[in-house]
């Protein structure tokens, strides 16, 4: 099982936006796929699938706020 | 480092925005580490993720007529024009080799800016909070940007020629009431593009000549 955290993205950024999912519970995921689109004020971030797999779960939605360091999804690895 | 400058001259919004997502996977993939694409684009309103409907002073029916396309985009920011007369500006960059942090990007982008303009003898500034280049206090550079897989794409914006900035009251640049200027309102006379591009080209590779290609990190 693989937690998928927000990652540092840069020195003041202590949080971002979660804008899009490209999976949904249940998906099969492949390492390197884009998993999720962060926004931050000026940038987007998409952040790669760490492994693959299937998510089990995603933590948060569209819109929400996320802080670094958070959990968005967990990935059961394969 | 090897940095590959594509001049698109003036281009269709959206054959730029291919132009960039085919350079994008060449730079993800390794097999290019770095790309700059200049250009200059047809009259275009482009919706980053931060836009709303509040950012648009006509509405959509209004803008199509007058000549304008509308493209939502991948990018971060609000609304922004794009056309003739302001160079726009993408670089396609590797992060890995340089610092993966995306403020100490959109700063490095803006000091490319101002030292740009520098070269014309204007001294523009940042603004405390605000993501861009200001000539007193009027905008001449808008940023907004993407990344994946730690590599940037879309960019920035310059505004250059004096007769070209009417479409910006279209819209609430970047979701707020600011007045933009161009290189040449500043200077009080004609600057030749190809100038600019020149300056902004051997700033560039100043700014990211000590990069340290070869010894990617993840």
């Amino acid at each position: 099982m693989i937690k998928v955290v927000l990652p540092e993205l840069g020195e003041g950024i202590t949080k971002a936006t979660v804008s899009y999912w490209f999976f949904k519970d249940g998906e099969r995921v492949k390492e390197k796929d884009d998993l999720v689109e962060l926004t931050t004020d000026k940038a987007t971030f998409n952040l790669p699938s760490p492994c693959s797999g299937v998510i089990s779960e995603i933590m948060y939605s569209e819109g929400d706020t996320v802080d670094v360091g958070q959990i968005l999804a967990v990935i059961n690895e394969e | 480092m090897k940095l590959k400058v594509i001049d698109l001259g003036l281009a269709e919004y959206l054959s730029a925005w291919n132009k960039q997502k085919d350079i994008l996977s060449e730079v993800i993939s390794n097999d290019l580490a770095a790309a700059l694409i200049l250009c200059q684009h047809y009259p275009v309103i482009t919706l980053g993720r931060n836009a709303s409907r509040g950012s648009f002073k006509f509405s959509f029916e209004e803008i199509y007529a007058k000549g304008l396309k509308l493209y939502n985009i991948e990018r971060g920011g609000d609304v922004t024009y794009h056309g003739p007369g302001q160079l726009t500006v993408y670089p396609i960059i590797n992060l890995h080799y340089f610092k993966k942090d995306i403020h100490w990007f959109l700063r490095k982008l803006e000091s490319l800016v101002i030292s740009t303009l520098g070269d014309f003898n204007l001294r523009c500034v940042r603004k405390e909070g605000l993501t861009g280049v200001w000539i007193n206090q009027e905008k001449v550079s808008s940023i907004g940007i993407a990344i994946k897989h730690w590599v940037t794409y879309h960019g920035l914006s310059i505004n250059i020629k004096r007769d070209d900035l009417a479409n910006f009251n279209l819209i609430r640049p970047c979701g707020m009431d600011i007045k933009v200027t161009s290189l040449e309102d500043a200077l009080g006379k004609d600057v030749n593009m190809a100038e600019v591009k020149s300056s902004l080209l051997g700033r560039f590779n100043d700014f990211f000549k000590n990069s340290q290609l070869g010894t990617a990190s993840n």
